[in-house]
């Protein structure tokens, strides 16, 4: 596997002239900007991975009168932080990239969905929205960027859950197909983007495709911002290139004791000790939104995952059975195994639960739960046990 | 309690009457009186021309809108994993002996109300709290009580 | 067309079928949980889960439309398992108390455990864990949320056919359930009773309150004269609990059932159905009178039938300013009720304090009806206890009669005589039909101008149905109506009944006289009927209606011997003053929440 090493980038907090951009971006045409994007290499920054070429090209070719930009600021994923940095530092980049998207997939209309925990910086980021859309008045475009705010519901960073929330609803995820670049918010062709991957975006407008991919690997294009968190001596945010080792990475961040990096947040992957060389942090290893949790021989892997089980066992919808009784069922698994009133076999029971998880739930919370429980009960078994 | 008066039509007058005018609603509502009542609830439903049992069923789906009393300062405790790791008990022990109340209580004066939340997004800062809509971080029992002490003066 | 493979067969389909339904037409069975033909797809059980050649994770059948050249298979060890895993975690945050639960063997949760969960059960029982909490405040139904599995059929239900929503979905996570507004009692918020949750409902979570325990008490007090009337609409539903196919009528057998166990007198509510159409048509006939003769402003007008108790409570709660628009006649089972403890322990020389009155009804709502402090006249609880069709077919059950092999049996007299105008009582439209049948003759001295008085304009299962009947040659005390236009219309299923009250509150509905059931399909689909139910089974029952009319002798509700006689022996004649002390009645407003 290709490993870059761990490299700092500044991309992302980079000052530029927003309306420079905007002006080259409005002057190229919508299929341009796509190319551009795809030619990128470009994949979601919220932790999916979707390539975001090929997102904008499917609901540019949607034919509606209607379409929306949506910019998913439901930053909810435990360990997770950099979008609220970013809208605080660079709101200008989030907006830019939210018209440049719009340009592209032909949408009047942005929205951003902010998690109500942010509700702080609302007031400012309405300062700064007014001032973009004075920019954009000077340069004559017409596009319009509303925000609407969470109440508290980690599941409505998942898209589909996200709409249904912007539509007045309990943030439920919707079936798929159709999928939001065909029939998104209020049921029309919908791009939605992380914040993160609309500054990024309009970053590769600025720069150009070319000078993105000389970053990163086949699989993991470019740099991303990292939220480091834990048993570090250095919390915080950091963009660094993609294709790393989570042993380079620990060398940097760790204090030294590092036992096991979560890497994900609590839906992503815990990576034990022995495996930190041979793990690449990004699409070919074990993917991120940025979250990374470090923790040091004196935390209980028990706890972490406990931890991580109540969160989802709250945070689940309740609407499809994997994931509302499947959630109470492990974490009541791993409690009942840790007293000694359940066989430590049981736990095999709960891997294959875990399993059937994955493939079952209706949507990407439920299917990914079994990411933490598999790779936290396979490396750190004993712990859960004893 | 509090009594909702004209609010509602106020607010439905500001945000519109179309079914996603709900969470702005509520939202505000919970902002201005920091919990939705039963009155208020089924003032909104009559206002959206939707029903009473859908509006609190989508308002009980977000944390952030209450349906159960809450006080003027509603303390959500962050009890996520980096939280929990950095003090978050010491944090909650201090807000409890401060405020004469367990998590899940509200003071009797109405003032203060004691929650544990998930993640709140400062992981690298922990532990942190929210205060109503602000922001705590990197706190200690003392920062924590300085803070609490400058709430009860206001 | 979309062509796909089903476990290697070839099928093909229109763009928009369901994999589900795909499967559905090369015979293979997908089970099933939350999916329901009346319901809109919600794809959140998962038990119909399929393996998709290519997915990387398993695709719900019910949600997920056919697509070209899919390769699915239903049953492999992936499916199998996962399936498996599912009915396991259903049953684990479900109180399975099969053996003392009421819904035992006609519960898809249960058939579905037999089926892939039997055994020693994987998973921690979470029951105990929840705070279930058991509704029974309603007179009409049970809500036990321990049965729940979340499946949401009810909440489809309640506002996608009823448009009520009077519960929703509250709170999330593990702590996500079936609420009312704030979790209050059933009885205190804006639902009808109706019942057709209880229809959709795959388990015991939510079912009929039972009084059949009640009922055999009554059966068995020497000192009691029990009297049962059966409603239109149960005869041709009933056989569906007892082995028949739907549609099958079992109107003769039904009667000999009801003496056997011990009934002192079993009697007809399609009397009081006959004697409803005299009481709602005069008082049609006189409110146009005052609107187009007297030029009285202060006439309701359209005048809406009362014969639905759902639908009752429904404008009661969500438009109470067209309250004075109800026909003020109670309903059929009421009438029956009010008179059985008046003028049948008269003629029967009865004390009426040793009355037992039980009606068997299609319906849920109609054993809050019974409750209502307003149905009283008699000086009595008019109608004691209510069972459903489906209690009916208990008891049956409990009696151990040979329901298919028993002799067909009449009505007693004395309140046992219909027409097939009572009859038609049970299907939406059937009312309107048989209010027009009468009064139309009543009008014109003429029979409606519909060949063999089928007024078809009026039937069939369009939510909203409307007619026009122009009136001509009209007698001599009714020629202010001459060349008049009757305008009327009909809505089945409360979402329906919703259209056309939003047309009267804007003014915009042209109709004299409104007939609304509450159920979709009327009676036939009433909120305790048989389980299961859909639209085919709705229609089946429908024609079996019509056919019960056809086969009558006297059709039109004027024409029923007992009903003229009552109005000579008792009543005097329609809308007199007793008739108004005993067979009208009166409304109030409701909180709408």
């Amino acid at each position: 596997m290709e490993n870059k090493g761990l490299n700092k980038v500044d991309l992302i907090f980079e000052k530029i002239e927003p309306k420079e951009v905007l002006i080259k971006a409005f002057k190229m045409s919508s299929a341009e900007i796509i190319q551009n994007i795809l030619d990128s290499g470009l994949k979601g920054r919220g932790g999916a991975g979707f390539p975001t070429g090929l997102k904008w090209k499917y609901t540019a070719a949607e034919k509606s009168s209607e379409k929306y930009i949506v910019c998913n600021a439901d930053e909810g994923e435990p360990g997770t932080f950099k979008d609220r940095e970013i809208l605080e530092r660079v709101s200008d980049k989030v907006h830019g990239g939210m018209a440049i998207a719009g340009k592209a997939i032909g949408a009047k209309m942005g929205i951003v969905y902010l998690r109500g925990e942010y509700r702080y910086m609302l007031l400012k980021l309405m300062i700064e929205l007014d001032s973009f859309h004075k920019m954009i008045k000077e340069i004559g475009y017409d596009f319009n960027i509303e925000y609407r705010m969470g109440s508290g519901a980690y599941i409505c960073g998942e898209e589909s859950a996200l709409f249904e929330s912007i539509e007045g609803k309990r943030g439920e995820p919707r079936n798929k197909p159709p999928y939001p670049t065909v029939s998104g918010v209020f049921d029309k062709p919908t791009s939605i983007n992380n914040v993160e991957t609309l500054v990024t975006a309009m970053m590769i407008i600025q720069h150009g495709a070319k000078n993105f991919t000389q970053y990163g690997t086949k699989d993991s294009r470019g740099s991303k911002v990292f939220s480091v968190s834990g048993d570090t001596p250095t919390p915080g945010i950091f963009e660094l290139e993609l294709g790393m080792s989570v042993q380079q990475f620990v060398n940097v961040f760790g204090d030294g004791d590092t036992k096991a990096v979560q890497v994900g947040g609590a839906s992503g992957f815990c990576v034990p000790r022995k495996k930190f060389a041979e793990t690449i942090i990004g699409f070919e290893g074990v993917p991120t939104g940025g979250s990374m949790m470090l923790f040091n021989s004196s935390r209980s892997m028990y706890n972490v995952l406990h931890n991580y089980l109540d969160f989802f066992t709250e945070e689940s919808c309740g609407q499809c059975t994997p994931c509302r009784v499947g959630c109470q069922q492990l974490l009541k698994g791993v409690e009942k195994v840790k007293k000694g009133e359940a066989k430590p076999t049981y736990l095999n029971e709960l891997m294959k639960l875990a399993d059937s998880m994955k493939i079952a739930a209706k949507c990407g919370l439920g299917q990914s739960v079994g990411n933490a429980f598999k790779s936290i009960v396979g490396n750190f078994r004993e712990e859960i046990i004893y | 309690m509090y009594q909702v008066g004209n609010l509602v039509k106020e607010l439905s007058d500001k945000h519109g009457r179309m079914r996603e005018s709900l969470m702005p609603i509520l939202q505000e509502i919970v902002q201005k009186h920091n919990y939705l009542t039963d009155e208020a609830m089924v003032e909104v439903a009559r206002e959206l021309d939707i029903s009473a049992a859908e509006v609190y069923g989508t308002a009980s789906f977000y944390t952030f809108l209450d349906t159960q009393e809450k006080g003027k300062y509603v303390i959500r405790i962050c009890k996520t994993i980096t939280c929990s790791m950095k003090g978050k008990s010491d944090i909650i022990h201090t807000l409890e002996d401060m405020l004469k109340i367990k998590v899940g209580e509200t003071t009797t004066d109405k003032q203060f109300s004691l929650i544990e939340t998930n993640c709140i997004g400062w992981c690298h800062k922990a532990p942190a709290i929210l205060i109503n809509e602000m922001p705590y971080t990197e706190l200690t029992p003392e920062k924590v009580s300085t803070i609490i002490k400058d709430y009860m003066q206001k | 067309m979309i062509n796909l493979l089903i476990n290697d067969q070839k099928v093909s389909v229109q763009a928009g079928t369901t994999v589900l339904a795909a499967a559905k037409k090369l015979k293979i069975n997908i089970p099933t949980l939350c999916n329901h033909d009346d319901l809109c797809v919600a794809g959140n059980c998962r038990v119909c889960i399929v393996e998709q050649k290519g997915a990387r994770t398993l695709i719900a059948s019910c949600a997920t439309p056919a697509s070209e050249g899919m390769d699915i298979h239903t049953n492999t060890l992936k499916v199998r398992n996962a399936r498996k895993h599912i009915v396991e975690l259903l049953l684990s945050e479900h109180r399975a108390d099969c053996t003392k639960c009421y819904k035992n063997q006609n519960c898809e949760l249960q058939s579905l455990a037999n089926e892939f969960a039997f055994g020693d059960h994987i998973f921690l029982d979470l029951v105990e864990d929840h705070k279930y909490n058991i509704d029974r405040s309603s007179p009409s139904f049970i809500k036990d949320d321990s049965k729940c599995i979340r499946c949401q059929r009810c909440v489809r239900t309640c506002s996608e056919l009823q448009y009520i929503s009077a519960i929703a979905v509250s709170n999330k996570g593990a702590q996500m359930k079936i609420s009312s507004f704030n979790n209050r009692p059933m009885s205190h918020v804006v639902c009808t009773n109706c019942g057709q949750c209880v229809n959709r409902c795959p388990t015991g979570a939510l079912v009929e309150k039972t009084y059949i325990d009640q009922v055999w008490d009554a059966i068995y007090d020497p000192d009691k004269h029990v009297v049962v009337q059966t409603a239109p609409a149960v005869r041709v539903a009933l056989g569906e609990d007892l082995g028949y196919d739907p549609g099958e009528r079992v109107t003769g057998k039904m009667v000999n059932a009801l003496r056997q166990l011990g009934f002192s007198s079993v009697l007809d509510t399609d009397f009081t159905a006959d004697l409803t159409i005299m009481e709602e048509g005069t008082e049609l006939l006189v409110r146009l009178k005052k609107a187009l003769v007297d030029g009285d402003k202060k006439v309701s007008l359209p005048m809406f039938t009362s014969c639905s108790p759902g639908w009752i409570k429904f404008i009661e709660h969500k438009y109470p300013e067209f309250l004075p628009n109800l026909s003020t006649c109670k309903s059929p089972q009421q009438m029956f009720g009010v008179l059985a403890k008046t003028y049948y322990a008269k003629k029967r020389n009865i004390d009426p304090s040793k009355i037992v009155s039980v009606s068997i009804m299609p319906c849920t709502a109609k054993k809050f009806e019974a409750d209502r402090p307003e149905m009283r006249a008699s000086g009595f609880k008019d109608v004691d206890f209510v069972l459903t069709t489906r209690e009916l077919a208990v008891m049956i059950k409990q009696a151990g009669l040979d329901f298919r092999n028993l002799e067909e049996a009449k009505y007693d007299s004395i309140m046992g005589d219909s027409t097939g105008a009572g009859v038609i009582f049970g299907a939406t439209g059937g009312v309107m039909e048989a209010a027009l049948r009468t009064a139309y003759e009543i009008v014109t001295g003429r029979e409606v101008p519909f060949g063999n008085l089928n007024i078809t304009p009026v039937r069939g299962m369009d939510g909203v149905k409307e007619a026009t009947v122009k009136i001509e040659g009209c007698v001599d005390a009714w020629k202010f109506l001459e060349g008049a236009e009757l305008k009327v219309a009909i809505a089945h299923g409360l979402v329906n009944a919703n259209k056309i009250m939003k047309l009267v509150r804007e003014g915009k509905a042209p109709y004299h006289f409104i007939e609304i059931m509450a159920c979709p399909g009327g009676c036939i689909g009433g909120g305790g009927q048989p389980i299961p139910t859909n639209m085919q089974i709705r229609k089946n029952r429908m024609k079996a209606i019509y056919a019960e009319d056809e086969h009558m002798v006297l059709r039109k509700s004027h024409e029923n011997p007992e009903v003229i006689a009552i109005y000579k022996e008792f009543l005097e004649k329609p809308n007199s003053h007793k008739s108004h002390e005993l067979l009208h009645t009166h409304y109030i407003e409701r909180d709408n929440y």
